[in-house]
């Protein structure tokens, strides 16, 4: 494998509150290769977003990134300069959010917003810099878009207003995006849309993704490869076919039991029972354990790594490379069937979320 | 946008029309006005030709037809203090109220928007916490105490700045300014600062807050994402967004300064409209009163007007809204 556009190793963010240091991210470790879409699901407060927000150098006070580094191109970028970081956002790596109803400055014109980030960038004048602007617009979809352009943000329906958000975010060419849920907000009817281009453009130019969601279908349908979080910690990572065919973690057992299929259609997203835990009350041992229906003794004391179930054996240390890795004891248990125990939990998850 | 104007004129006019009524009004509820021009002797029958010169046998409506009518072209009547027209005496003294509000909203705009802004970015350093311990001295105490305390320091202590007065004024046309003289600027400096610094607080508290609010805005998020520059993230993303709603309470506040100005022109003895409106309430001299009235409401609703425009101007949003209006 050549090298991976982003390598995250034992990413640690912690945020400093009143009531002590919350550690919203425990040693997260993954790569995205060139032109690879990373899937990366979980519940809510699972530390999705603190991840995104930290591979592209937004984490605020509070928080902190208190160990671990970020490469792009093998190249630290964890420890630049705000100045330096900041030519590298927008540039190399670009970042969609949730909700553009709120992403894009009301008062601007979506051309000026476009032409000033193209020019922070690029070395164009402005008439160069509202060309590509306007070719940009074309591309993500927008219709008529040398005379949308001059438009407010507020004329634009949440699906165009998307696209642009996307067009933004990939004005200066850059070799990792960043989609953090990005049609969470939108219309159930033009998130298919929004994903098909995104993943479209991303082909064509080779671009990395980092897809976060917990909409297990669209990571199903765009995903090359998908971790799981739990927690703040990866609980599982691998090729989309196997994490989604054959989980190895109960809990992405439960998710993925949980995919709508066209038989159930089913838009109900996990249904495990439990919830996660607070930052400030995460279990020793694997932080899933008060949930796991296969507790062992061994679950409660020590922490899991993430392995390859390749690497299981000889004991090394690199889950995060592109095969399919997991953090849980059971498949060290001896005389335990984890493969079989789990893919019982998939079938259980997908009948209690058919019959609900 | 023509039409949004033209109701906003609508509207305007009938506030002014409303506050006409109240300022005719108080010609009646003050007594009969033949008492306060003739002497306590005067037979009954000049009394009576009195009132007829004046039109007061006319009935109400027409009255106050006629007094719109010369209001409309600033004839406001005879003070009844100084037997002069209103007008004159208001145009003699207008200047110095407005060149005075003017410098002090100015000042309000000029010191405290960038304190706002510089308190909200640099959230926690020593001079921010300075601003805001001065802001909090700013809007507790009252305006005459600091004008009393500026006067102590500055012009008694320090004898930099005269205490009273509006020193040397030069004459353009009817328009008679300070603005021109050293000494007519000095006699502002203090006049100002007192009418201001309670403006210049609000004005900083609140850019302060409203910048920090729209500092954590997704579309702040999303500009950094982007890689754009602090400057021009906070001092043209952040910073247009921020002045939305100040523009509002600027406007607002411009009213209350203009309302403030009487207690100021008092302690500094203003040569203003505010002196001149005190002097007409303790000599029940109504048609100054009534003419103060009409000409700051006047100045409220133009001032208004002009902030919606400006607000419309600003906000695109706002504009589409009336374009569907
Ligand atoms: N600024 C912050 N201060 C304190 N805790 C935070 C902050 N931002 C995020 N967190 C915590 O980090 C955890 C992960 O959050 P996030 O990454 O937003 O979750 P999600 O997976 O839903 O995107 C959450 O428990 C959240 O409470
Ligand atoms: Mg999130």
């Amino acid at each position: 494998m050549t090298e991976p556009v982003l390598s995250v190793r034992d990413l640690c963010v912690e945020f400093v509150t009143r009531r002590g240091v919350l550690r919203a991210l425990d040693r997260v470790s993954f790569d995205i290769g060139k032109g690879e879409v990373l899937g990366v699901v979980g519940e809510s407060g699972a530390g999705k977003s603190v991840t995104g927000s930290a591979v592209i150098g937004l984490i605020e006070p509070p928080g902190r990134i208190a160990s671990g580094e970020v490469l792009l191109k093998g190249e630290r970028i964890d420890n630049l300069s705000p100045e330096r970081l900041r030519h590298i956002r927008g540039k190399r790596i670009g970042m969609v959010f949730q909700d553009p109803l709120t992403s894009l400055n009301p008062l601007y014109r979506v051309g000026e917003q476009l032409v000033q980030t193209i020019r922070t960038h690029l070395p164009l004048n402005a008439a160069q810099a509202r060309e590509r602007a306007i070719e940009l617009l074309a591309e993500v979809g927008i219709p008529a878009p040398e005379r949308r352009i001059d438009g407010y943000p507020h004329e634009f329906s949440g699906g165009m207003r998307q696209r642009v958000v996307l067009a933004l975010a990939l004005c200066a060419e850059p070799e990792l995006v960043i989609a953090d849920e990005p049609t969470t907000a939108l219309d159930v009817s033009v998130q298919a849309q929004i994903i098909t281009l995104l993943k479209r453009i991303c082909r064509e130019r080779g671009t990395a993704v980092m897809l976060i969601t917990h909409d297990m279908g669209v990571i199903a349908e765009t995903a090359d490869r998908v971790a799981v979080m739990y927690a703040g910690r990866v609980a599982e990572i691998g090729p989309v076919r196997d994490v989604v065919s054959r989980p190895f973690h109960p809990y992405a057992a439960g998710l993925m039991g949980s995919i709508p299929t066209l038989e159930t259609a089913s838009e109900r997203l996990v249904q495990i029972p439990g919830s996660m835990p607070r930052l400030n009350a995460i279990p020793v041992g694997c932080a899933f354990n008060p949930r796991c229906p296969h507790t062992y003794a061994r679950c409660v004391v020590e922490r899991p790594e993430l392995l390859g179930r390749g690497e299981r054996a000889s004991g090394s240390h690199d889950g995060a490379g592109a095969g399919h890795a997991v953090a849980c004891h059971l498949y060290d248990e001896p005389g335990v069937d984890a493969e079989a125990l789990v893919q019982r939990d998939k079938v259980a998850a997908a009948a209690t979320g058919s019959a609900a | 946008m023509l039409a949004f104007i033209l109701r906003r004129l609508f509207q305007s006019a009938l506030v002014l029309l409303c506050v006409g009524v109240i300022a005719f009004a108080l010609f009646r509820l003050v007594g009969d006005p033949v008492n306060q021009i003739v002497s306590i002797d005067t037979p009954f029958e000049q009394r009576q030709q009195i009132r007829k010169d004046l039109g007061l046998d006319d009935p109400s409506i027409v009255q106050f037809g006629r007094y719109l009518v010369k209001a409309a072209r600033f004839d406001f009547g005879i003070s009844y203090q100084f037997r002069q027209p209103v007008s004159t005496l208001i145009g003699e003294r207008m200047p110095a109220t407005l060149e005075l509000t003017f410098m002090a909203a100015l000042l309000s705009l000029v010191v405290g928007i960038p304190m706002g802004v510089y308190t909200a970015l640099r959230r926690g350093s020593f001079l921010s916490g300075v601003f805001m311990s001065v802001s909090l001295i700013g809007v507790s105490l009252p305006t005459f105490l600091i004008a009393i305390l500026l006067r102590w320091i500055f012009s008694v202590h320090l004898g930099w700045l005269p205490s009273f007065g509006r020193g040397q004024v030069v004459n353009l046309g009817w328009w008679s300014t300070g603005l021109l003289t050293v000494s007519g600027i000095k006699a502002l400096i203090l006049p100002a600062i007192t009418l201001g610094l309670f403006q210049m607080t609000l004005i900083m508290r609140l850019v302060r807050a409203e910048m920090l609010e729209v500092l954590r805005t997704d579309y702040i998020k999303f500009a950094r994402a982007r890689g754009l520059s602090d400057r021009a993230i906070h001092f043209g993303h952040a910073l247009k967004n921020t002045l939305v709603p100040v523009i509002t309470i600027a406007g607002l506040q411009l009213g209350s300064i203009i309302a403030f100005a009487l207690i100021t022109e008092y302690v500094f003895q203003w040569p203003g409209m505010g002196a001149l409106f005190l002097g007409a309430v303790q000599n029940v001299d109504i048609p100054v009163m009534a003419a103060y009235l009409l000409l700051v409401s006047f100045i409220f609703v133009v001032v208004n007007l002009v902030v919606d425009i400006l607000y419309a101007v600003v906000d695109p949003r706002l504009r589409a809204n009336m374009q569907a209006a």
